[in-house]
């Protein structure tokens, strides 16, 4: 391992070393943030000087804040100083050479998904540029989309080649004020994805982060902004997310998403960041700040998100919605178990008439695990005949799990009509008894019922992320129940 | 707290502190500094509380209230008082913060049953207080919970002895007649194992205005105690009202609550409930009526601390003008409190284009084996039955009238106590909108 | 009686019109017993409903005269008051409101029109008692909430009871004989028969022909794509149960061309 790694204990402080200037890599900045860190990670990826301006600017914007306190989530503090900010893809032969050197446990949860083998080298980071080549893939594709006027690149490579449309929509939705971690990723972030589809134009095909994972070893402070021009429509799989074993880390990610008139924008993930092991130590720190803009007339943002890693989530994919008869939707599963903390919903902001969004959160809870819902429906004077359906629903699974369940909502306009549900229920011992009595084993059972228990959710998502969300929270919850 | 605010309370305390009710108690005056140096600390919540997020109290801040006089028997119309009371109820009557034993009407309580101003009580019996008042608390809920403490002037003490039963209600009558007066009031109703007690805690106004009322009343039932507890807050439309209800229940202890606003520019109220005992239950009513510029605010904390406990919770509310409600009801199931049973409803009718409602219901779950749910709604009323009701002669007005009264009756009809569902009723007749004759 | 003439209509969903009645031609004469039959989605029930006063359809050409006033004018408790009822297909639910309450309600907007005395509760529930049993109702359910937790019989049931109390001069029952089992049936349609009379107009809105075993109506329309596609006596009822409304294209059709 590299003094590149960042490990948790270094990021929480607790074997803290003094280590600020010690010389690292060539490629690695040295630890902790200032101007001169911000600068030179602009200058590293080569930006024009609008994108250092925004970046410092908000580099400014972050001293003036405190890190925020109100979730329901509990962490040591965090040393912002004891992090690097920047470290450029590492190289290939630092990572293991072969299958052969990879933690074997992983290797294990790995063949439970289903990954082929090819898949389990690239996601467990073997260099598999021989037998796999990731690279070529996306490369195919990327030129495919390129004829139909798609752009679809890394964040890097559109602050090159479309800077432009960068500059339009950038902090357009998550402005870099907007909250702690969003003004840091604003100064610091990396890389990230980028999309934008022309009006009128239907995506062909579902875009995915999983085709550029090799040249997106960044992680930490990720940005991704899609553009919906008129009348387009795009649905985006935020891929299996890998558990990469050894980078326990702060990911502080934005996500920004823009659909103008009549356009569509459908955002699925499936985050499965390593959640600590068993006693809770280690893992990510997934706190992140996904929005959508619901910026023309009949438009529409559908997020939909499974989340069954990280050590601790904390996330709200939102949608404003500006535009008139405009639709948001927001559909999660979120899955804590061991003493995985997940404090995570959304924001429906009605805006515009007849707008209406729906919420379906599924909230599973196992093990030492905490698991909140934390939704705020707001409808503004404006938004005459808004409408919002929201079904809130856990699930515990034993007695030392925790659910909460906590919507806000605010309603301005006499003719909205809100409505909001929500259920707490367990799986009972009678009901294991019941289906081992008809020839299942718990495990099975307790799949069963969990699967059943989201299928609202799975219904949404492509099939192939369906299977793979289903898979995960069987592996997820393996030694949940006793 | 700001320097100067915190001076000017100091300032009053200093001097209203001799007459204030048991002043001559060495335990009772430290509980009384504790408070105000806490309500000096933390002082008036706002916005950025998460509790106070949607309530600013900056009008209740930025006033200068008179302290409370001391007892004296002001000139009040005796009708008007008199058309307050509810038949058939013992009646304890308040006067600005001060019992008025001669306006009161306290008939034969059966043995075991103690009711009395508070005040009297610190005079004659303080031992009685000793527990509740002698330990400063470890935290208050609020700086107007410090307040309260600090200041706290009378308020009613009921004691029942473990199975005694006070059949009739107990109507507590709180009446402000001076304007731009502060009162701090305390209630203490003790229901020790298997006591029975149904108390009406009511505010209205006799013709004082811009007042501030701060009342706090707190609620022990003892093993299988029963106890109802109704709230009516028909205070003067510019008053300011501040409310706690604090409920401990034992084991197999049930407590039925309902609040009623009506009244109040700004108006508060805090019912918190601990089921401390195992199979303990609690139903939680309340009905909002807002109008005008008017705020009323109900927080609910439901906390099932032991296992099989059940608790219902119903409110609704009404909204019209460019009137502002506020709903946050918690209900916290704990660890090992299995087999709890809770579900908790808010419904919400909107009337105005300037109403506004913020509702929050919240479940914080740490056991498994438990039944819990809740629902909360905001809408209009459904154009299908206003058109159901016209397509059968009503006249629109009319028929909006119906509707908004069958929706607010949901909530009138399951009050146990006759006397209060017949003045609830004609309360509501009285504020909603004339409608057609074919109503009358 | 009514007049409606060239009606063109259609639904308003806030942001256009969905045309669904497209020159509407019927006459129905105090007395009489029109049937109005159609395939789903023929315009039926907004033909119902519009007549009723629900302002979600509107009316785009034609006009509709009722009594020589345009019914179109007038809000929807000024027609009740004027003697239209409605029978709703889909009678609502309104808790907390009793349905002897709106019953007492409805009779006395109508009395207090015709400038006649309002009734007390005990003269209501005199009136209403009778009624109810003829009509095999159970008392219990007048102090229920209206139609609450009714099943789909006695939904039906309860709208026929109004009807016998509000004694309308222009009767519109929309698919009142949906969703009842045979003994049900029956009771609503002797409720119906029974308020035959010279003085009264009736407009059956049926999918079937089963109601009008029991009561034969004096014309039988059939509703297609918005208009009046055929009329006849009650023979054509049965020609339509033994047919299907597939044939209706047809035979409209040569009518049409018969009569160019």
């Amino acid at each position: 391992m590299t003094t590149a790694e960042l490990r948790l204990e270094d990021l929480i402080g607790r074997d803290y070393r003094q280590g600020f200037f010690t010389t690292l890599e060539t490629d690695t900045v040295r630890r902790g943030l200032d101007e001169d860190v911000v600068r030179l990670i602009s200058a590293k990826k080569n930006e024009p000087a609008f994108m250092c301006e925004w970046r410092l600017k908000a580099f400014r914007h972050w001293l003036t804040l405190a890190e925020p306190r109100w979730s329901s989530v509990t962490h040591p503090p965090i040393d912002y100083q004891a992090i690097s900010y920047y470290s450029a893809p590492k190289s290939r032969k630092d990572g293991p050479q072969s299958l052969a050197d990879v933690d074997p446990e992983l290797l294990r949860t790995y063949e439970k998904l289903g990954v082929p083998l090819q898949e389990r080298a690239l996601l467990a980071g073997v260099a598999v540029d021989a037998v796999f080549d990731s690279v070529s893939v996306a490369t195919t594709f990327k030129d495919k989309l390129a004829e139909l006027g798609i752009v679809f690149c890394s964040f890097s490579e559109a602050v090159q080649e479309h800077p432009d449309l960068v500059r339009q929509y950038l902090g357009s939705v998550v402005p870099y004020t907007d909250n702690y971690f969003a003004a840091l990723n604003s100064a610091v972030f990396s890389d990230g994805s980028f999309c934008y589809i022309p009006p009128g134009l239907r995506c062909p095909m579902e875009l995915s982060t999983y085709f550029r994972i090799n040249a997106m070893n960044t992680g930490q402070f990720e940005r991704t902004l899609i553009v919906a021009d008129r009348g387009s429509y795009v649905s985006y799989l935020e891929g299996c997310t890998a558990p990469m074993r050894d980078e326990n880390q702060l990911h502080a990610a934005v996500v920004e998403l823009v659909a103008l008139d009549d356009a569509q924008i459908k955002y699925a993930t499936v985050q499965n960041w390593y959640p600590g092991d068993k006693d809770g130590k280690g893992g990510i720190y997934n706190f992140v700040t996904k929005r959508g803009d619901c910026r023309g007339a009949n438009s529409r943002i559908s997020w939909t998100q499974v989340e069954t890693g990280s050590a601790i989530t904390w996330k709200y994919p939102s949608v404003i919605l500006q535009g008139d008869d405009s639709v948001g939707e927001f559909r999660s599963v979120a899955l804590t178990n061991h003493y995985q903390q997940a404090d995570t919903g959304t924001k429906m902001i009605h805006l515009g008439r007849n707008t209406k969004s729906t919420i379906i959160s599924k909230g599973i809870a196992a093990g030492h695990g905490h698991n909140a819902y934390r939704g705020l429906v707001r409808v503004a004077r404006s938004a005459y005949g808004a409408r919002n359906y929201t079904q809130c629903d856990s699930l515990l699974l034993g007695d030392t799990c925790a659910a909460h369940t906590f919507p806000y909502i605010e309603v301005k306009n006499p003719s909205a009509r809100v409505e909001h549900e929500a259920t707490t229920s367990r799986i009972g011992e009678d009901q294991l008894f019941y289906c081992q009595s008809r020839g299942l084993t718990p495990e099975d059972a307790v799949s069963m019922i969990v699967n059943g228990f989201c299928k609202d959710v799975f219904k949404e998502l492509p099939m192939e992320f369906a299977v793979e969300a289903q898979k995960l929270l069987g592996v997820s919850l393996e030694g949940s129940i006793g | 707290m700001n320097a100067q605010l915190a001076d000017r309370y100091a300032l009053d305390f200093e001097h209203v502190k001799p007459t204030l009710a048991g002043a001559y108690l060495p335990w009772l005056a430290q509980t009384r500094e504790e408070a105000l140096t806490a309500f000096i600390d933390s002082g008036f919540p706002s916005l950025r509380d998460e509790d106070w997020k949607y309530t600013s109290v900056a009008a209740i801040e930025k006033t200068r209230f008179n302290p409370a006089p001391p007892a004296n028997g002001a000139a009040i119309d005796a009708a008007a008082l008199m058309a307050l009371r509810l038949p058939g109820a013992h009646v304890l009557t308040f006067i600005d913060g001060h019992y008025a034993p001669a306006q009161s009407k306290l008939g034969a309580l059966p043995a075991g049953v103690v009711v009395a101003g508070l005040a009297d009580t610190l005079e004659r019996e303080p031992d009685r207080l000793r527990t509740p008042f002698g330990h400063p608390a470890v935290g208050y809920a609020s700086g107007f919970a410090a307040l309260n403490v600090a200041f706290m002037s009378d308020g009613a003490y009921v004691h029942l002895s473990p199975g005694a039963t006070l059949e009739e209600p107990l109507h507590l009558l709180f009446v402000a007649t001076r304007p731009s007066q502060a009162t701090h009031l305390r209630n203490l109703v003790l229901a020790e194992a298997g006591s029975r007690v149904c108390v009406v805690e009511h505010h209205a106004a006799l013709g004082a205005t811009g007042y501030f009322n701060n009342v706090v009343t707190d609620i022990v039932a003892g093993r299988g105690a029963a106890v109802s507890h109704y709230k009516l807050q028909e205070e003067s439309l510019d008053a300011f009202h501040v409310a706690a209800v604090n409920v401990a229940l034992g084991a197999d202890a049930s407590f039925v609550s309902a609040a009623l606003a009506l009244g109040g520019a700004l108006a508060r109220t805090d019912i918190a409930v601990a089921l401390d005992g195992t199979g303990a239950s609690c139903s939680l009513d309340g009905l909002y009526m807002t109008d005008g510029r008017q705020h009323i605010d109900h927080h609910t904390r439901i906390d099932h601390a032991q296992a099989r406990g059940t608790s219902r919770e119903f409110y609704k509310g009404v909204l019209d003008g460019a009137s502002r409600a506020v709903f946050n009801g918690k209900v916290i199931v704990r660890a090992g409190a299995q087999q709890s049973d809770a579900q908790q409803t808010n419904r919400n009718l909107l009337l105005s284009e300037q109403a506004e409602i913020d509702t929050k219901p919240q479940l914080e779950i740490w056991a498994d084996d438990v039944k819990c749910g809740h629902g909360a709604t905001v809408g209009q009323l459904d154009p299908d039955q206003v058109f159901y009701l016209r397509a059968r002669g009503l006249e629109d007005a009319a028929a909006r009238k119906l509707l908004v009264f069958a929706f607010a009756g949901e909530i009138v009809e399951r009050i146990a106590l006759a006397p209060l569902r017949q003045r609830l009723d004609a309360l509501l007749h009285a504020r909603l909108p004339r409608g057609s004759g074919a109503l009358q | 009686m009514l007049d409606i003439v060239n009606l063109h209509a259609g639904i308003d969903d806030g942001t256009a019109i969905r045309p669904i009645l497209h020159g509407l031609d019927l006459s129905v004469k105090a007395g009489e017993v029109h049937a109005v039959m159609g395939p789903n989605g023929s315009g039926k029930s907004t033909l119902a409903q519009l007549l009723a006063g629900r302002d979600s359809y509107r009316v785009t050409a034609g006009s509709v005269q009722y009594l020589g006033r345009n019914l179109l004018e007038l809000p929807p408790e000024e027609r009740a008051r004027a003697g239209i009822f409605l029978a709703f297909q889909y009678p609502v639910e309104i808790p907390g409101v009793a349905n002897i309450y709106l019953l007492k309600a409805a009779v006395n907007a109508v009395r207090t029109h015709r400038g006649e005395a309002e009734l007390d509760a005990i003269d209501i529930l005199a009136l209403v008692r009778d009624k109810l049993k003829f009509m095999g109702m159970d008392e219990a359910l007048l102090y229920r909430a209206v139609n609450q937790g009714f099943s789909g019989g006695e939904k039906k049931r309860n709208e026929i009871l109004q009807m016998a109390l509000l004694e309308p001069k222009l009767a519109i029952l929309d698919e009142t004989d949906s969703g009842l089992d045979i003994d049900a049936l029956k009771i609503v349609a002797d409720g119906i028969a029974a308020m035959r009379s010279p003085q009264r107009a009736i407009i059956l809105v049926t999918h079937y022909q089963r109601l009008l075993d029991y009561i034969v109506p004096d014309r039988v329309h059939v509703l297609a794509q918005g208009r009046i596609a055929l009329s006849g006596g009650p023979e054509l009822a049965q020609e339509l149960e033994r047919r299907g409304y597939g044939w209706v294209d047809t035979a409209s059709a040569t009518r049409v061309g018969a009569t160019a």
